[in-house]
Order: structure tokens, then C-alpha cells, then sequence
């Protein structure tokens, strides 16, 4: 069976993974390429790496941090930020990643995704979207508006149909970002997760604002997410951190599986070894 | 030494990571001449199967890779796309592969989220050298709109479940390819690694 996935998401400046709250005030964590490590040593499912401030700056991905941390994960490993073109997402995949996450860039230019899933087919694109609850009125029937740069910019399109467009135009994924949420601590916006996982037949992934083992576990149910997005559970100074066994056994305790810890002889917890 | 084929749609540099994480000696081969050079090779991939077939093309691989793989028998692992374009045809774009292993290459029904994401189980239908590590129930990571169908049961090497059961490793003589991503599947895609590189095929 197919089971559900924990990813461990990087806001990276300069080579460090960082900290935001609704995308600001970003403190630091550590290097990115240490944590890498320890969390692939933890067992985490799934690493993302955003550039988050590479966009913004209209500059190239930092392929160089990027290089260092692909040496050390050898579970999937996602990256955006600042990708523009199709030789943009080549020099990603050639420093080691295999997914590519697009945001910003995507809501400027939609093209960007059907030329990336026609080079290096439509799982190895991941539509990222920043959305926030501005209420139901005309263009944005859904209530949630898609944002970009950051959180930053409003855009006037409308989630659930940027992500129905995007999975037209060949995304793999998408990821569902609450802004409202993001670093708060106080449960993934289920709402607008379970209408996109309903608009769109691509895995979805919970992202913005998981604080405890419920939190987590409600976004990969009642959210309808197949994947969730964690950073401040696992990292943030600013609460308790919780490690990646940790939320695994919490999450199956709550009926939700997730790939099984591995014990130190290499078996799975519960094989038959 | 183990040649790892790069060329422009694959994601040759996550399998070099994973084999130098192991000590492995290996090399990216990006030409005949290099690939020629190879005792062994694998064919990782990300992409979509015309367009991997069209950069083995270019890159003039398709003779070396037949002439090593098929006369002179090198062990050979192919993952993902890597796995999908050794069958005959694919339903991806309407392609003919390389026609190693016989049989077709289907999409997942739209019953199922397409693409699979994720880590599922796999579970080996028959003894092998390079599959012995996985014992069911083993968590693999699967990224995959279309799987494929080997013609003959016999070369099938493991199966796994998505919608209904589809087959997750497939192989025949020298020749072995998973659709999951062994190099992106934690410490047992590593160890399948590892056990291909020590993989001695009777034939």
C-alpha cells in the first residue's frame, strides 16, 4: 500500500536552513547541509528545498548548497526557487535533485510547466502555491487567492483554479501553502487543502502551520493531503521539536501509515526478518 | 566499474551520490567510447520515456548499449524510465523501447491518483541476487504515472500494489530494472545498489 509521506521543508538563505512565520522575520537554524544529514539519518521520507529569497532578488537558484545537501539525501529531494527556464531546471536535476518545485515563476508564466513536464515527464514537476482566505468574490470564487513573491503579491487568480490549470499543464503535485498559516503552529488550513486534493487527481501535499502530531495527522486525512509538509515540528526554536520516530509512531497510533522506521539491523519494524 | 548513463533527461547525479555513499566505483558515461568502458551499468531516469529515448539517441548510446547489454552480457539496472524503456512498447507517447524484456508499458487507470508518489511496498515474487535484501513488507520510493507489463511471469522479480498490482522490479539474464527509485529509497535502495554491484548473472 501506498502509505502517506513526512516532508521536512528548507527555506534556505545563503546556505542555511531558516525559519519563517507567514513568511517573515526568518531566523536561522542551521546549515543546510548538516541538518540534511541528521534528518536523512532520522528517517525522514522526503526533503524540500526552497531558495526563498532567489526569486525575489530575480537571481539563479544557489545550485552549490543544493550540490551539498543532494550528497547526503538519499531519500527524494525536491527544489525551487528562482527556476525560470528549462535549462534552469536541468542544472537542479544535474545538482542532484529529482523533483522541481515551481511557484512563483509558474503564475508568471504558465508555459514554464507543460515545457518542464514534456523534458523530464510530469512527476519531476511540483506546482508550489502560496494561498490565503481573502473570502469568496467574483474572480475567486473559491474564497482563496493564490500569492507569490513571498507571500507578497496577490495575483487575482483563484486556488482551486491555478492548481486545475496547473494539473492540465502537467504538474505531478502540488503543494498547498496556507500564508495564514505558515509558521503558526496551529493545524494546516484543512479547508483549502481537501478542495484542492478534490479538484485535482495529483498527489497533494499539506503545507503551512503543522505544530503537533494531530496537526499532521489531520492534514493527511480529513485534508485529503497525501503528503504533509513539516519544519517548525521538527526544527523551529520558537516550540517544543518533536523527532521524525517520534511523529511516526504518533501518526500510526492515529491509524495513519507512513513508511516504517528502520531498525539498526536494516529491517523494517514490524517485517517479517 | 560502474557506469552510470547520463544524458540529458536522467538524473544521473542522484545515483553517483548514492554509489559514492557506498564506496562504489563508478563513472558517468556520457558517450559510446565511455560507456564501452563500463563492466557494469545502470540507466537511472526521471523522465518521460520519449524524450529519454530521444536523448539515448542523440547522445548515439543506443548501439553501445545494445552491443554491451545484449553480446557481451554486463550486468545492466535500469530504474524508472530507466526500467520502462528495456519493454517493447510504452502507451507514454506512443513509443517503441528498446525491446530487452517483452512486453508493454500501460498507464495507472484514473482510479488512482496519477502520478504515484510515494513509498509503497514491494515484494519479490521469486529469489535473486540483487533483490534478496528487500523482505516484505519493504517501503520503496515510487514515482510513477505508467508501470509496466512483462510479457512472460518469468520476468517478473517483484510486485507491488497501486489500484491493483503491477509489477515493481522486472529482469531477465544480466539484465535487472526497478521502477522504484532505488538511489532515493533510504538504507534498502542502498543495499539493492550494493548488491548489484556484486551481482554476478549466470548467463
Amino acid at each position: 500500500m501506498l502509505t502517506k509521506r513526512l516532508i521536512a521543508c528548507f527555506d534556505v538563505i545563503a546556505g542555511r536552513v531558516t525559519k519563517a512565520q507567514q513568511f517573515q522575520d526568518n531566523i536561522d537554524v542551521a546549515p543546510a547541509e548538516e541538518l540534511a544529514a541528521r534528518l536523512y539519518a532520522d528517517q525522514i521520507d522526503e526533503i524540500v528545498f526552497y531558495d526563498i529569497t532567489a526569486s525575489a532578488e530575480r537571481r539563479k537558484i544557489d545550485l552549490e548548497t543544493v550540490r551539498r545537501v543532494a550528497g547526503h539525501v538519499f531519500v527524494p529531494f525536491t527544489v525551487g526557487g528562482g527556476i525560470r527556464s528549462l535549462d534552469d531546471m536541468f542544472e537542479v536535476l544535474k545538482a542532484g535533485a529529482e523533483k522541481i518545485s515551481v511557484d512563483s515563476m509558474a503564475v508568471r508564466d504558465p508555459t514554464i510547466i507543460r515545457a518542464g513536464a514534456e523534458a523530464f515527464g510530469r512527476q519531476c514537476i511540483v506546482l508550489s502555491t502560496q494561498v490565503k482566505q481573502v473570502g469568496r468574490r467574483a474572480g475567486i470564487p473559491s474564497g482563496y487567492e493564490v500569492f507569490i513573491d513571498g507571500a507578497r503579491q496577490a495575483t487575482g487568480l483563484d486556488a482551486l483554479e491555478w492548481v486545475r490549470r496547473g494539473e492540465s499543464l502537467g504538474a505531478g503535485e502540488v503543494v498547498v501553502n496556507s500564508i495564514d498559516r505558515d509558521g503558526a503552529a496551529s493545524g494546516y488550513d484543512l479547508d483549502v487543502t481537501r478542495a484542492v486534493a478534490d479538484a485535482v487527481n495529483i498527489p497533494v501535499i499539506a503545507s503551512g502551520g503543522a505544530g503537533t502530531v494531530d496537526d499532521i495527522a489531520a492534514g493527511l486525512t480529513d485534508g485529503g493531503a497525501q503528503a504533509a509538509i513539516i519544519s517548525s515540528i521538527l526544527y523551529s526554536p520558537r516550540l517544543a521539536n518533536l523527532g521524525v520516530a517520534e511523529l511516526k509512531a504518533g501518526l500510526a497510533a492515529r491509524g495513519v501509515e507512513t513508511r516504517p522506521f528502520l531498525d539498526e539491523t536494516g529491517a523494517e519494524a514490524g517485517g517479517a526478518r | 566499474m560502474i557506469g552510470v548513463i547520463d544524458y540529458r533527461a536522467g538524473n544521473a547525479p542522484s545515483v553517483s551520490y548514492a554509489l559514492a555513499h557506498l564506496d562504489l566505483e563508478h563513472r558517468l558515461v556520457a558517450g559510446p567510447a565511455e560507456l564501452r568502458t563500463a563492466d557494469r551499468l545502470v540507466l537511472p531516469g526521471v523522465g518521460a520515456a520519449k524524450a529519454t529515448l530521444d536523448s539515448l539517441f542523440e547522445a548515439d548510446l543506443v548501439d553501445a548499449l545494445h552491443e554491451r547489454v545484449l553480446s557481451d552480457r554486463v550486468p545492466f539496472l535500469g530504474i524508472c524510465i530507466g526500467l520502462q524503456i528495456l519493454f517493447e512498447h510504452s502507451e507514454e507517447g506512443d513509443v517503441d523501447g528498446l525491446g530487452w524484456i517483452p512486453g508493454v508499458v500501460r498507464r495507472f487507470p484514473d482510479s488512482v491518483r496519477v502520478p504515484q508518489i510515494g513509498w509503497n511496498t514491494v515484494e519479490p515474487t521469486r529469489a535473486h541476487p540483487v533483490t534478496d535484501g528487500l523482505v516484505a513488507p519493504a517501503h520503496c520510493y515510487f514515482v510513477n504515472s505508467y508501470h509496466c507489463d512483462p510479457a512472460d511471469p518469468d520476468d517478473v522479480l517483484a510486485v507491488t500494489d497501486y489500484g491493483s498490482p503491477f509489477c515493481s522490479v522486472a529482469g531477465r539474464a544480466n539484465i535487472v530494472a526497478t521502477q522504484f527509485h532505488a538511489e532515493k529509497s533510504g538504507p534498502l535502495g542502498l543495499g539493492l545498489l550494493e548488491r548489484f554491484a556484486g551481482w554476478e548473472p549466470r548467463c
